[in-house]
């Protein structure tokens, strides 16, 4: 097909195609493994240090998040990002990446109008939308 | 100094006097890490911030391209340059601290040649003795300014670009140097309607074929009058759509034909589908590219360099984007020229 007689059509065979099913199983096997580690550490929490089922959730939750910021501050999250796509993103850990990667990216425009105030920039979308849906699910609840 | 044909300027006595490069540490670990004149091994370069590095960088560019040409900053008559950041902050603050009359350019990853081609045409109008031009891109303040943090774990597609971290800088005279700027063509604003700012290879290939076409028409030449044709930035996936353009506009360029873009990095740096940025066309160009012209391996080369001249606010808004390409003939002097111009 002629580039120049239909460009936004023709061009796509130049294009590089993502490779679906590959992407998928690295972010299907990346995603599970640590899921499977964040599963671990709730029974070591549970089982190692005798805390509650509850508690060990939130213990377990925070771990993640601390790894996670700490990666990001290490330069090496983005690069498990890039292999496991979805599989690192769309995880807990991945929106403390998010909150990480803005404040460590605005710390040069201060604490205030730097870190604090763009710190939400890319995870403020999960938050609106998480309310929202909550939001949503609560009233189906209450009148279910 | 006269226009041929719509967009061509053709000059008479244009020198690129000396040119100066500082890049940063990817580049240096590239294939042409030897070739530029600064080196910097840290992507802060030893400054506070990203945006004070990219200026730094500029501005050691241009101490190497003075020194070289044997002249100040006094000695200048005028200074074009531009970024990519807002307000275009790393030429303006650069300008801030030279004694020289300042237009400050904007034509995205063309800044390079756009203005080297308006740099040429004062000196050769006579409106100039002296020319300094200046461009430059930084990894970071581009990737935080158009796209993410750089810290943030997204999954780029094979078709982004690596933004090169570098400047370089170029000194125009009317005194004989070894290289002659002998014409430039001036592009149009071409939009072929697409949306990805991801694949801005693929938003600027019309935009290359264009200017490239253009000046075959203007000048009444072909591609085997240049021993090279380089495109600035296009790209795996750019460089192989523009020689598809211009082979059905019956131009065959695929035995002179390269992309800076796929020069800079090598393969297995992990760059996508290769370097872009206004550093990418003027660090390969004024560094390498020059060097190669002085051994003898080319006597000529039309540099195309390609703009895409988006912003992070358009594309939210779902707007295409429009790109730009704007072209410069250098050629080796006195080594016999390819034509008789003037």
């Amino acid at each position: 097909m002629s580039l120049r007689k239909n460009y936004q059509h023709a061009v796509k065979q130049f294009q590089p195609k993502p490779s679906y099913i590959a992407n998928s199983l690295k972010a299907f096997i990346s995603g599970g493994l640590l899921c499977a580690c964040g599963e671990a550490l709730r029974k070591l929490y549970m089982n190692g240090f005798n805390v509650s089922a509850v508690n060990a959730d939130h213990l377990m939750m925070l771990t993640i998040i601390l790894l996670a910021v700490l990666f990001t501050a290490l330069g090496v999250y983005d690069t498990f990002s890039q292999f496991a796509g979805a599989g690192a993103t769309i995880l807990l850990s991945g929106f403390a990446n998010s909150l990480a990667s803005a404040a460590i990216e605005h710390r040069s425009e201060g604490w205030v109008g730097g870190v604090a105030n763009q710190m939400f920039k890319v995870g403020g979308a999960v938050i609106v939308y998480g309310v929202v849906v909550a939001f949503v699910l609560g009233v189906v609840h209450y009148i279910v | 100094m006269r226009l041929a044909g719509k967009q061509t300027w053709v000059f008479d006595d244009v020198y690129l006097q000396a040119t100066g490069t500082a890049v940063g540490p990817f580049e240096a670990n590239g294939p042409l890490g030897e070739e530029f004149d600064v080196v910097h091994h840290d992507l802060y370069c030893g400054e506070k911030t990203w945006e004070l590095a990219e200026r730094r960088l500029m501005k050691e560019a241009i101490d190497v391209c003075l020194q070289k040409g044997n002249v100040t900053a006094n000695d200048i008559d005028f200074f074009l340059a531009g970024d990519l950041l807002n307000q275009n902050v790393t030429a303006n603050y650069t300008a801030r601290d030279l004694p020289i009359p300042f237009l400050c350019m904007f034509g995205a990853c063309s800044t390079s040649m756009e203005t080297l081609a308006v740099g040429s045409a004062l000196v050769d109008g006579g409106f100039a003795r002296q020319v300094l031009t200046a461009t430059s891109s930084h990894n970071a303040t581009a990737e935080r300014q158009f796209r993410y943090p750089t810290e943030l774990g997204v999954q780029k597609p094979k078709s982004a670009t690596f933004t090169v971290t570098g400047a370089g800088a170029a000194l125009i005279t009317r005194k004989k140097s070894r290289f002659r700027i002998t014409s430039a063509t001036v592009g149009r604003v071409i939009d072929a309607g697409l949306k990805n700012p991801l694949d801005m290879g693929s938003a600027m290939a019309p935009a290359a074929a264009h200017t490239i076409e253009q000046h075959f028409l203007d000048l009444g030449r072909s591609p085997a009058d240049y021993d090279l044709i380089v495109t600035g930035d296009l790209s795996r996936v750019g460089s192989v759509i523009v020689k598809e353009l211009l082979m059905e506009a019956g131009y065959d360029v695929t035995v002179n034909y390269n992309d800076c873009g796929l020069m800079v990095y090598r393969p297995d740096q992990a760059t996508f589908a290769g370097g872009s940025g206004c550093a990418c066309c003027a660090v390969v160009t004024y560094g390498h590219l020059l060097k190669e012209m002085e051994k003898g391996t080319f006597r000529n080369m039309l540099v195309v360099a390609t703009g895409a001249l988006l912003s992070p606010t358009m594309m939210q808004q779902k707007q295409s984007i429009p790109a730009i390409a704007h072209g410069v003939v250098i050629e080796a002097a006195g080594r016999g020229s390819r034509w008789n111009i003037g």
